[in-house]
C-alpha cells in the first residue's frame, strides 16, 4: 500500500466540476494553501472544476487559500460558521452581489455534522439554535423535558487538508491548532487527500500519537514549509501572481 | 455624561467571579480580557473553540507562531499543561456541560435570558461562529456589555428585537452600569455605579430591574 503522491497536480486531479469539497482549517491555521492554488491552477488552465460547494468554518481572508478560490468563481455555495476576518472582501463582494450562496451554521454544529458524516450517523440532535432562525424548518424533539433541534450529517466527495507528518500507509499527525476540523473531514470525505510538511516512514509516527489513523486517508502529498495564510496577508499577496 | 465602566474595567469586574478551578470560554472582542485579570491564586483554564484548553497570553511581536491561535485568530502560548484537541472534541466540551462559564459580548438581553449577538438583522454578511453552541454548554453565561447603545438606546430589555443567539440562557450581565442576575424571568440589581440612582439606571433599562436584597456599589480599580 502506498497512498503517497508525486504532485499537487497529481493530487487534485480527481476533484471535478460540482462536488462538494470539505477544506481544512480554522483562519489559516490547518488550511491547505498550496492543495487550494493547485486546484486554482487547474482551473486556470482548464476550465474545471467550477461550481463546487465549500465546507470551511471560514471564508477565505485576503486573497490567497479559500478567498481566491472564490475570487477566481470556482466556488458556488459555502457551508461555514464564520465568514467574516480581517480581509473578508472576496466573500463579501461574492455574497452581496449574489454569486455564491450562504449555508451558516453554528461551529459546534458544523462540527458534529462532518463528524456524523465521516461516522455513519444520519442525524442528531442539538440544544444549539433552538429558537433561533438558524433552527428554521428543522424538526424539533424533547428529550427529558428539553427541546432540540435535529441536525443532519455532513458529507463530502472531497477533503484537502494540511496535516503535518504523514506515512504512505495514511497516518497523520497536526501541529498544534492547525488539527481543528482536519480530522473530522477526512473521515467525512469519500476521498481525502491530505498535504503533509514531511512524508516519514511507516513505524515512524509512534502508533500513540497517530491523530488521524490511514483509514480515513486516501491520498499524502509532501509540501515542505507550507504557506501560512497570516503570513502571505502580511504581504499582501494574491494568487494567482500578476504577471508581467 | 454618566460616568460608565470601560471594556477593561467590565472584564476586571466579571473575572471576579470565576473560581478556582473553573473552564472558561471567553467570547471574541472585550470578553477576552477578562483572562488577564484573574484574581491572585485562582487558576481558572481557559478553552477555545478551535482546538485548545491552558492557552497562554499573547506572543510578543514578531514570535508569532500561526498554528497557535486562538478563536479570533490571534496569536496566542503554550502554557505548561496545554491540551489539542479537534473540533468535534472541542465542542464536546461545550455541548457536553463542561465548561464552567462563557463570557459572551450583546447586542441585546431580555429580562427572560435571551440573547441576541450574532445578527443585526438582514442586511451583511451574517456569522454566528460558536456562540449558539457556547449559550446552551456552559453551566453559566454570562455577558459583558454597554449598558445602553452607542445611540443610548436600552440593550436590557423586555423582548429582543434582533435575531436570537439562544433562548433563556444567560444568568448573569455585566454592563457598563451595573450587575444584574437574570433569575425567574426578570433582571435582579446586584450592584451598580455609586454615582447613579436606581431610578437613573432603571430609565436606562428597557425591562424592570428588581431589587431582593441591598444593591452594592459597582467599584473597579482604574484600568
Amino acid at each position: 500500500m502506498d497512498k503517497t503522491l508525486p504532485d499537487l497536480a497529481t493530487a487534485v486531479a480527481g476533484i471535478s466540476d460540482g462536488m462538494t469539497v470539505m477544506i481544512g482549517g480554522f483562519g489559516g491555521s490547518g488550511a491547505p494553501i498550496e492543495l487550494i492554488h493547485a486546484l486554482i491552477d487547474r482551473f486556470i488552465a482548464t476550465g474545471h472544476p467550477c461550481e463546487l460547494t465549500v465546507v470551511n468554518n471560514n471564508a477565505g481572508n485576503g486573497h490567497v487559500g479559500l478567498a481566491a478560490l472564490i475570487e477566481a468563481g470556482m466556488v458556488k455555495k459555502l457551508i461555514c460558521s464564520f465568514p467574516r476576518s480581517a480581509d473578508p472582501v472576496v466573500f463579501t463582494e461574492a455574497y452581496l452581489a449574489g454569486k455564491i450562496t450562504l449555508e451558516l451554521v453554528p461551529q459546534g454544529t458544523l462540527a458534529e455534522r462532518i463528524r456524523a458524516g465521516g461516522a455513519g450517523i444520519p442525524a442528531f440532535y442539538t440544544p444549539t439554535s433552538y429558537g433561533t432562525d438558524l433552527a428554521k424548518g428543522k424538526p424539533v424533539e424533547v428529550f427529558d423535558g428539553r427541546p432540540y433541534v435535529q441536525e443532519r450529517w455532513l458529507k463530502a466527495d472531497f477533503a484537502i487538508v494540511k496535516a503535518h507528518l504523514g506515512d504512505r500507509l495514511g497516518n497523520l499527525t497536526y501541529r498544534m491548532a492547525a488539527r481543528n476540523f482536519n480530522p473530522l473531514m477526512c473521515m467525512a470525505a469519500a476521498t481525502t487527500i491530505v498535504q503533509v510538511s514531511k512524508i516519514v516512514e511507516p513505524g515512524e509516527i509512534d502508533p500513540e500519537s497517530v491523530i488521524t489513523p490511514g483509514i480515513f486517508v486516501q491520498g499524502v502529498v509532501q509540501v515542505e514549509n507550507p504557506a501560512q495564510e497570516e503570513v502571505l496577508n502580511r504581504a499582501k499577496a494574491v494568487y494567482p501572481e500578476v504577471s508581467a | 455624561m454618566t460616568a460608565k465602566l470601560s471594556p477593561t474595567q467590565m472584564a476586571w469586574r466579571a473575572a471576579q467571579d470565576i473560581d478556582d478551578g473553573a473552564y472558561v470560554n471567553l467570547g471574541i472582542g472585550f470578553p477576552e480580557m477578562v483572562a488577564k485579570f484573574q484574581p491572585p491564586g485562582r487558576e481558572a483554564i481557559f478553552h477555545t473553540e478551535n482546538g485548545i484548553l491552558g492557552f497562554g497570553e499573547a506572543p510578543a511581536p514578531g514570535t508569532e507562531d500561526w498554528d497557535l491561535i486562538n478563536a479570533g485568530k490571534k496569536a496566542v502560548t503554550l502554557k505548561p499543561g496545554t491540551a489539542f484537541f479537534h473540533h468535534a472534541d472541542s465542542f464536546a466540551m461545550v455541548r457536553g456541560g463542561h465548561l464552567d462559564v462563557a463570557i459572551l459580548g450583546a447586542y441585546e438581553v431580555a429580562e427572560n435570558g435571551d440573547l441576541a449577538n450574532w445578527s443585526t438583522g438582514p442586511k451583511g454578511v451574517p456569522a454566528v461562529g460558536g456562540a449558539m453552541d457556547l449559550v446552551h454548554g456552559a453551566k453559566r453565561v454570562a455577558v459583558i456589555t454597554d449598558h445602553v447603545t452607542k445611540d443610548g438606546k436600552p440593550k436590557l430589555l423586555k423582548a429582543c428585537s434582533l435575531p436570537l443567539t439562544g433562548v433563556g440562557c444567560v444568568t448573569r450581565v455585566y454592563s457598563s452600569l451595573a450587575v444584574i442576575d437574570i433569575e425567574g424571568g426578570r433582571f435582579v440589581l446586584r450592584e451598580k455605579m455609586p454615582s447613579l440612582s436606581v431610578e437613573d439606571l432603571q430609565a436606562m433599562t428597557g425591562a424592570e430591574l428588581h431589587i431582593t436584597a441591598p444593591v452594592a456599589d459597582l467599584i473597579v480599580p482604574e484600568l
